[in-house]
């Protein structure tokens, strides 16, 4: 089948796409856009986090045909052009990156968090971060990380 | 494959009349699980998204709130928390944000799963389950009689679930579950309660500890002879209680825990949920925040 949508405010087409597919699949071998990541597929991991008409998800849960017609943001579209949001410029400033798998998820899922609640305590950022995993960093840097971004983000305004 | 989108209700009736061997699919946070570790392969998925009903909730004549069954368990909580207290206590417990933003309660009787968060609310306050087939039109079924085994409920091929009706709490009400942290967890098994302090009643729903939810109904009804309304809670009472909703389990030993293990879960749930409810009930605490 065709599946038609915005992602990061571009229009775009798959062709040939499989019924049961995921979104994460034609997010990254349709459209070409790798960033989100493919760990688990049963929506433990947090490492394919999209937004799905602005509200964060799993998009290996996602069938690709729910997509039809929907606005997708990934963690390539967090960027200003060469200027990296608050929230990735804080996870390479405070090395909350080892390996990088689970960072795109965990940026989406911080950019979010601080749109939502721009000065969040450390129990929501807890609570926000809850299905995204991390193999290598033991947390503790990726929540300096999104303080990090709250308070720059939080200056900012 | 087939994937079927119906942009109406009658639409989506008329096409799992037409093909009950099709799917739906709401939130996907059980359906996709399935598909990506081809454990599934329906002939068809039948997208219940772009369905506008589903997606809404409201408050009806009788008083009771009728919440669509494709309502996500992150827009109940934010919505219907303070009237559904029990129920948003059990959505807030399921999965991650991101799974709450997607899955529904809809869902999660559409799986009929002993497991399932929902369950032990939706039978604890008397929650009715509405579904609908093109044929035979609309049944009601009290939660109570929806579940019929493990994955199995009353739900006929041709139907689908179109909302859950559930009274706003006329008293406290709480959820506990036991799991191995506090985030991500499947129940190693789980408890509800509801306090109907005008009727003079306490609702029960037990989860994860027999093959379908259920309610403890000796509790109950211990509860509806014994309880001193007016009074501080009988240890006694309490004991009795704990002892009556750990007797309605008829658990299994498995992967998450042994039947010994879970039997005494239930036991110390109903205890510590009842009394949480108790101590906010005789404070008055969930008068002044009802009114
Ligand atoms: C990482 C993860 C963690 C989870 N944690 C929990 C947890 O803590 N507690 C818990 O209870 N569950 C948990 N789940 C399971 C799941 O999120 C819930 O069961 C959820 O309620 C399913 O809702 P959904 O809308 O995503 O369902 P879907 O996956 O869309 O559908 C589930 C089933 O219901 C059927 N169905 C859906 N809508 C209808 C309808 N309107 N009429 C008839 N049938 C229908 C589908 O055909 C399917 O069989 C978890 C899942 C994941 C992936
Ligand atoms: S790949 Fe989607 S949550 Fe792990
Ligand atoms: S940096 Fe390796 S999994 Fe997080």
């Amino acid at each position: 089948m065709r599946v038609t949508f915005t992602v990061n405010g571009r229009r775009e087409t798959a062709d040939d796409v499989w019924e049961g597919e995921s979104l994460l699949y034609v997010l990254r071998e349709r459209v070409g856009l790798p960033g989100s990541k493919n760990a688990c597929e049963q929506g433990e991991c947090g490492s394919c986090t999209v937004y799905l008409d602005g509200v964060t998800v799993c998009a290996c849960l996602v069938a690709a045909g729910q997509a039809e017609g929907r606005e997708i943001r990934t963690v390539e579209g967090l960027a200003d052009g060469d200027r990296l949001d608050a929230v990735q410029e804080a996870f390479v400033e405070c090395g909350a990156v080892q390996c990088g798998f689970c960072t795109p998820g965990l940026v989406v899922q911080a950019h979010d968090l601080i749109e939502r609640i721009p000065r969040p305590s450390d129990a929501e950022i807890r609570e926000a971060l809850a299905g995204n995993l991390c193999r290598c960093t033991g947390y503790e840097k990726i929540l300096d990380a999104v303080r990090l971004a709250a308070a720059r983000k939080a200056g900012d305004r | 494959m087939d994937f079927l989108r119906p942009a109406t209700w009658a639409e989506a009736l008329a096409a799992k009349a037409d093909r009950p061997e099709v799917v739906p699919i709401q939130g996907g946070t059980d359906m996709m699980v399935e598909l990506n570790f081809d454990v599934r392969r329906p002939p068809g998925l039948l997208d219940l998204n772009r369905i506008t009903e589903l997606a809404g909730w409201s408050s009806e004549p009788d008083g009771r709130l009728r919440v669509g069954a494709g309502v996500s368990y992150a827009r109940l909580i934010a919505e219907l928390g303070d009237r559904l207290p029990g129920l948003a206590q059990a959505s807030r417990t399921v999965g991650s944000p991101q799974i709450r933003n997607r899955g529904t309660v809809g869902g999660n009787l559409g799986a009929a799963s002993p497991a399932g968060d929902s369950h032990p609310p939706l039978l604890a306050t008397g929650a009715v389950v509405e579904v609908e087939s093109a044929g035979r039109g609309v049944r009601m079924i009290p939660a109570a009689d929806f579940y019929l085994g493990v994955k199995r409920s009353a739900l006929e091929p041709d139907e689908l679930i179109r909302a859950f009706w559930m009274s706003p709490a006329s008293g406290p009400q709480y959820f506990s579950k036991v799991g191995t942290r506090n985030a991500m967890v499947i129940a190693v098994c789980s408890f509800a309660i509801a306090l109907h302090p005008g009727e003079r009643r306490v609702g029960t729903g037990i989860g994860s500890a027999a093959p379908t939810p259920r309610r403890a109904v000796a509790a109950e009804e211990f509860l509806a002879a014994e309880l001193d309304w007016e009074s501080r809670l009988d240890p006694e009472v309490l004991r009795r209680f704990g002892e009556l909703a750990s007797e309605a389990a008829s658990p299994i030993d498995d992967v998450r825990g042994t039947a010994g293990y879970r039997r005494h879960a239930i036991a110390v749930m109903a205890r510590r949920t009842l009394t949480w409810a108790w101590n906010e009930f005789r404070s008055g605490h969930f008068e002044r925040r009802a009114g």
